[in-house]
């Protein structure tokens, strides 16, 4: 663009004009400064605060300690273990039921615009008030699902999926999915819908059946989205707080706590801001490890199929 | 055409496919209107039963009493999702351009800041933005929610609206630039009214965030009642003793169901335009 303005005009008889570096960054300025106030300042803050011990009745510079402390605590190991594990089988589940979920949304079937509407709800509505009806579901007395259990003889007391350690874990995993699933569904579906349906045509007239075109065509032509998705609803699913703080505050007994409820039970709940810090820290470090391992993966991938 | 022509038994396949992931989506929603119909003294009653045929509209009307504020909750949510979007939007769209056309110093690292801030959730950060906040004399105002929640969306936002704007032929730019157009009047009057539908698409996606996530900032910024937002306004009446389940339920669907129906309008452009942003050519 430039070089087209600059032989088009000669200089002097251009009027004055701010050099594009100095517009981009003129333009880029005011999203800046709101990242700038309210996340880089903050970031910084928890960064020193993690040096210190602060809480309520203030703060001074201890050095390493709360990190030496954390990485000789078992418990924060397990709490890592358990945070990795909660983000792999949740996002799994999410890609997996979102291609399925793409896939039947995308079949040509009548009703097929009725369905694309009924799988909104879960993505557009608050995170928090979804969950209440989930919590309602896993009720041992009142809820649904022991309710149908017995009912069908599948179980003869009450189970309350809360209240045990892994059926809580897995509990808060399916309400996970469920609140991530409908955007990666339709993500998938508008992605399966720009393949060009040449290919398919293609195919179909060499004879190759459905699974076949979907694993050799539709699979490869939307792994870009596949993967962007992916490691955003990664992100997500590592951070996901208000879930399980719902659902279970992180119990029982430890069970459903990861990086993320520990980091505000230590920080907000127990007023240790400090410690809480520290872990925060740990957090973006683990994150930013992690998206640069599978953005370093994703270009292989995007070279593996030709994608730019 | 013959190629997407199913046989009966992949018809029944696709439609039972079709029911069950529907259920597992649906499902709390029909747990909560379910509830939402019973009175308390059945609902709490044990053994479990599924249901009683004095079922009633009864929660519908007592809601409003329980929880005077409802509303107001209702309101203060679309509010607060309008504005950040708003507000989200005017940051948004010029620096999706910078980023889209123009080659600038520090380019690449810039944006890997703003993507970055994809792998910070506030909930990592509330105490130091607890003190932003009181400092800038925002803390028990719209604001203190407002403010994050337009940070927090920024990077998705320029995200999605740089890979639509690249796809706009950049000829109609370039013309008007030659003819002596200056660039924020390029920018204003070809990029911007060229790019209506990518724009609608990302605006639609930030307002979702912003209404989806209205919780933690709520609670943790704001204590003054009436400018709660509805998950926060709610669940002030949740998990005591005496809380009458029923009417939250009501509560909790009534007080969705505007945004529900916008949604119903806006699906077509939303999924058509999703693949804007999503795919990269």
């Amino acid at each position: 663009m430039a070089d087209i303005a600059s032989t088009a005009l000669p200089d002097a008889a251009r009027p004055f004009r701010l050099t594009e570096g100095w517009f981009a960054w003129a333009l880029i300025a005011p999203a800046m400064l709101f990242i700038g106030l309210i996340v880089a300042w903050p970031l910084a803050e928890t960064l020193r605060l993690s040096f210190t011990d602060a809480d309520l009745g203030g703060e001074s510079y201890v050095g390493w300690v709360n990190y030496i402390d954390l990485f000789n605590d078992p418990k924060f190991y397990d709490i890592v273990g358990r945070t990795f594990f909660w983000m792999f089988l949740s996002v799994g589940l999410k890609i997996v039921i979102g291609l399925i979920g793409a896939t039947l949304l995308n079949a040509a079937v009548p009703g097929k615009a009725l369905w694309r509407v009924l799988v909104m709800p879960p993505w557009v509505i608050p995170i928090a008030i979804g969950v209440i009806g989930w919590k309602w579901l896993y009720n041992g007395y009142f809820g649904l699902i022991s309710g149908i259990l017995q009912r069908v003889g599948f179980i003869d007391e009450p189970i309350a999926l809360l209240a045990t350690k892994t059926s809580a874990f897995y509990s808060a995993v399916v309400t996970d999915v469920w609140v991530g699933t409908p955007m990666v569904t339709l993500f998938f579906l508008a992605a399966m819908q720009g393949v060009s349906r040449d290919l398919y045509e293609a195919a179909w007239v060499d004879g190759a059946n459905r699974w076949y075109r979907f694993r050799r065509i539709t699979i490869p032509q939307i792994m870009p989205v596949i993967v962007s998705m992916a490691l955003l609803s990664a992100i997500w699913t590592f951070n996901s707080f208000e879930i399980i703080w719902i659902l279970t505050e992180g119990g029982p007994r430890g069970a459903t706590t990861t990086l993320i409820v520990n980091t505000y039970d230590v920080a907000i709940s127990s007023q240790r801001f400090g410690e809480g810090a520290a872990r925060a820290v740990v957090i973006v470090l683990l994150l930013a490890t992690f998206s640069l391992g599978y953005l370093f993966f994703l270009n292989r991938v995007n070279r593996t199929y030709g994608v730019k | 055409m013959l190629m997407d022509r199913y046989s009966l038994l992949q018809k029944v396949g696709i439609y039972c496919g079709i029911f069950v992931f529907l259920l597992f989506v649906l499902l709390p929603f029909i747990e909560m209107f379910r509830v939402s119909l019973r009175p308390m003294d059945h609902l709490m009653a044990t053994p479990f039963t599924l249901w009683s045929d004095d079922f009633s509209f009864q929660a519908y009307r007592d809601m409003w009493v329980t929880v005077p504020l409802l509303g107001r909750y209702i309101l203060n949510s679309i509010g607060i999702a309008t504005v950040v979007t708003v507000m989200t939007m005017v940051v948004v769209v010029p620096a999706s351009y910078a980023y889209a056309r123009l080659d600038f110093p520090f380019k690449s690292a810039s944006l890997g800041v703003f993507l970055g801030v994809n792998m910070f959730t506030g909930a990592v950060l509330l105490i130091p933005l607890y003190r932003v906040l009181r400092s800038l004399g925002l803390l028990n105002t719209y604001w203190a929610m407002i403010i994050p929640g337009v940070a927090f969306l920024i990077p998705t936002g320029i995200w999605l609206l740089r890979s639509y704007l690249e796809k706009i032929p950049k000829e109609l730019e370039e013309a008007a630039y030659v003819d002596g157009a200056s660039r924020l009047y390029t920018l204003r009057r070809v990029v911007i009214p060229l790019a209506v539908p990518g724009l609608i698409v990302v605006a639609t996606s930030v307002f979702i965030g912003a209404y989806a996530q209205q919780f933690l900032f709520a609670i943790a910024f704001n204590n003054q009642r009436e400018l709660q937002p509805l998950p926060a306004g709610l669940f002030e009446f949740i998990g005591y003793q005496d809380t009458t389940w029923n009417e939250m339920m009501a509560a909790a669907l009534t007080g969705v169901l505007p945004v529900m129906l916008l949604f119903l309008f806006l699906q077509k452009y939303l999924v058509a335009g999703l693949t804007a942003g999503a795919v990269k050519e």
